[in-house]
């Protein structure tokens, strides 16, 4: 993996911190030309990965990229899945079972056969690999070399102790994709532990990391001892603490840290992308 | 260690059932739901103890708490029941569809002194708290009008009709989404006692309303609006904030952002004259399990200890969400 990733958060407003500069975001990036600009300035300033999730709007991206292959012959996809709010949305309404035939079935009568029995039979294994291909659909063509589940589907099998689904989530990617499965996590060291209870050995796992202990479950002691002492290859995200944090200071804390494989940032101006790639390289040069 | 069991493994139930795994301290000795796709899960995958018959579970696994997760129509029965058995009780929102029935309940629980609470989350969000706090403070000055606002992207089309799109069955944006900005306002000001011009609308839903706009009066005498709009494409997720302007500052809050302006200095400690802005990284804890939200694994967290002994019962409980069934009946009341 390189050592920064590019993030999506800004085009499909998400912060964490403020709803008015949410819709802001929304505002600002209504043409996918306003996310293809952000993208390319990312990759002017030597980012070559695009770490997405698995948003409607991603899939007019990947036809960008299709249609210009010499312009994005060495950029790589890391999708996220699934885009959440779009499942959450229709189980509030739906129930769970109503989801499963309104989404499976997106390729359910297409794919009557293996998904109609995986419904019936209730093998959910067969059921979570129909979803895996429908939400990979959008990325043919594109390299993907990495493949994540979100932290919300993470941590709710983490919580469930369904530890077996995250295994054969892992196996999958694996099989099919022939990439590596991602795990998303706001609990970092849990999910670690079970991860390597389940055999998979130095798994790439990505979680808030930052100086100011924002959304490190269990707290910051023990986030630091795990990258301290354990082997895994660790993405850190939310850096800037939602913001909270003096950019300089917050990426200083993450490049002193151990075990950190890659940083994951999001910006929306250009500004901003190089200030941050020029931070993590030159602390990056300091500390070795 | 509390014995706890699940009744309702829903979108609400299967998140409380994960994060009160995810944090230990508690037994979950019992999973009770009707959909067999559901429960097959659970049993495969996170070896759960799955019943389809919850007095049956009850019986078989002698839970010391249970989860209530269940449509809203649902409460006041099972919730009688197990008060009467003397089990903890923490019942998802709205608390139940009449405030006579809510009462009956705050009236049980109080007398077989069991720890009950409902799940109105948005208190456990560190900004919604210290917006009590200020609003408490006086630091704001006389508060002469309040903003309660909600909206998001639940019901956006025409759609075929579920139990959402039912009024008796607890449907309707006035149950299910209002309820959380009025639970609010109750809380952080005082009851609402009177409602004024309330209009229910029907944008995309055939019998419920998708939209309540109201004009509210406290017991306080306070007065303010409600608006709250669940078909409302322009939000990404549910997304509540409350405004109160006072003789000495204005205050707007939501679940990420706390925004203050004092007219003068030493107003409140830890805020200036002017505009002050805090974010959910400073004014939030942490959790030790998070899924959601911390204000989810909080707000169970609470329940957890409450019901060990370990914190008072005084946070949602029942007779505040009792107040909350009330103000909602008002705010109906008002609109015909």
């Amino acid at each position: 993996m390189e050592r920064i990733l590019f993030g999506d958060n800004q085009f499909f407003a998400v912060n964490h911190i403020s709803d008015s500069k949410s819709r802001e975001q929304s505002i600002r990036f209504k043409d996918d030309s306003a996310i293809i600009k952000v993208l390319n300035d990312a990759i002017g300033a030597g980012i070559n990965t695009f770490m997405c999730t698995t948003h409607d709007r991603i899939a007019n991206i990947c036809d960008i990229i299709r249609d210009n292959p010499e312009k994005y012959k060495d950029f790589k996809i890391f999708p996220c899945m699934p885009y959440a709010h779009k499942y959450a949305n229709a189980v509030t309404e739906l129930g769970i079972a109503g989801t499963l035939k309104q989404y499976v079935p997106g390729n359910f009568f297409g794919s009557l056969f293996k998904g109609g029995m995986a419904f019936l039979s209730k093998d959910y294994e067969a059921i979570m690999e129909l979803m895996i291909d429908a939400e990979m659909k959008m990325f043919k063509g594109i390299d993907t070399p990495v493949i994540f589940l979100q932290n919300v589907i993470t941590d709710l099998l983490l919580g469930l102790r369904a530890y077996d689904m995250l295994a054969a989530f892992h196996a999958y990617i694996k099989k099919k994709y022939n990439a590596e499965a991602g795990f998303i996590t706001m609990n970092m060291p849990k999910l670690l532990s079970v991860l390597e209870q389940a055999g998979i050995t130095n798994p790439i796992i990505c979680a808030s990391i930052n100086k100011a202990g924002f959304r490190m479950s269990g707290g910051k002691d023990i986030y630091e001892e795990t990258l301290n002492t354990k082997k895994f290859r660790a993405i850190a995200m939310q850096v800037l603490g939602g913001g909270a944090i003096h950019p300089k200071e917050a990426i200083e804390y993450v490049c002193g840290l151990p075990n950190i494989e890659s940083i994951l940032f999001g910006a929306s101006s250009k500004g901003n992308i190089e200030n941050t790639v020029l931070n993590i390289r030159s602390f990056d040069i300091k500390n070795n | 260690m509390l014995k706890i069991a699940l009744i309702g493994a829903g979108k609400m139930g299967i998140s409380h059932l994960a994060i009160l795994r995810g944090y230990a301290d508690t037994d979950i000795v019992g999973v009770c739901d009707t959909s067999k796709m559901v429960t097959d899960f659970l049993t495969k995958h996170g070896k759960f103890n799955c019943f389809s018959d919850y007095g049956k579970m009850i019986a078989e696994t002698k839970p010391d708490a249970v989860i209530v997760a269940v449509q809203t129509k649902f409460h006041y029965s099972i919730i009688k029941d197990l008060l009467e058995k003397n089990i903890h009780v923490f019942a998802e929102k709205p608390f139940c569809l009449n405030y006579e029935q809510s009462e009956e309940l705050v009236a049980l629980a109080a007398k077989n002194k069991v720890v009950n609470q409902v799940g109105y989350h948005n208190k456990f969000f560190g900004t919604f708290q210290e917006t009590k706090k200020i609003a408490v403070s006086g630091a704001l000055g006389d508060i002469y009008h309040f903003i309660g606002e909600s909206y998001g992207p639940v019901v956006l089309k025409k759609k075929a009709e579920t139990w959402r799109s039912d009024p008796a069955e607890g449907g309707g944006c006035l149950l299910d989404y209002a309820s959380h900005v009025i639970d609010l306002l109750n809380d952080t000001l005082s009851p609402i006692t009177a409602a004024k011009g309330t209009l229910l609308k029907s944008i995309y839903s055939g019998k419920v309303e998708d939209a309540v706009y109201s004009l509210l009066e406290l017991a306080s005498g306070q007065t303010g609006l409600l608006s709250v709009n669940w078909s409302d494409d322009t939000y990404r997720k549910m997304s509540t904030s409350i405004t109160l302007v006072g003789t000495k500052g204005k205050l707007i809050a939501d679940a990420n952002e706390l925004k203050v302006f004092f007219k003068d200095d030493n107003a409140l400690d830890g805020y200036s004259k002017g505009w002050n802005v805090k974010y959910i990284t400073e004014l939030q804890g942490g959790v030790d399990f998070y899924l959601r939200g911390e204000e989810f694994s909080s707000q169970l967290n609470y329940f957890v200890r409450a019901a060990s002994g370990l914190a008072p019962n005084t946070i949602n409980n029942f007779a505040s969400a009792a107040k909350t069934d009330k103000a909602i009946s008002i705010i109906k009341k008002s609109s015909k």
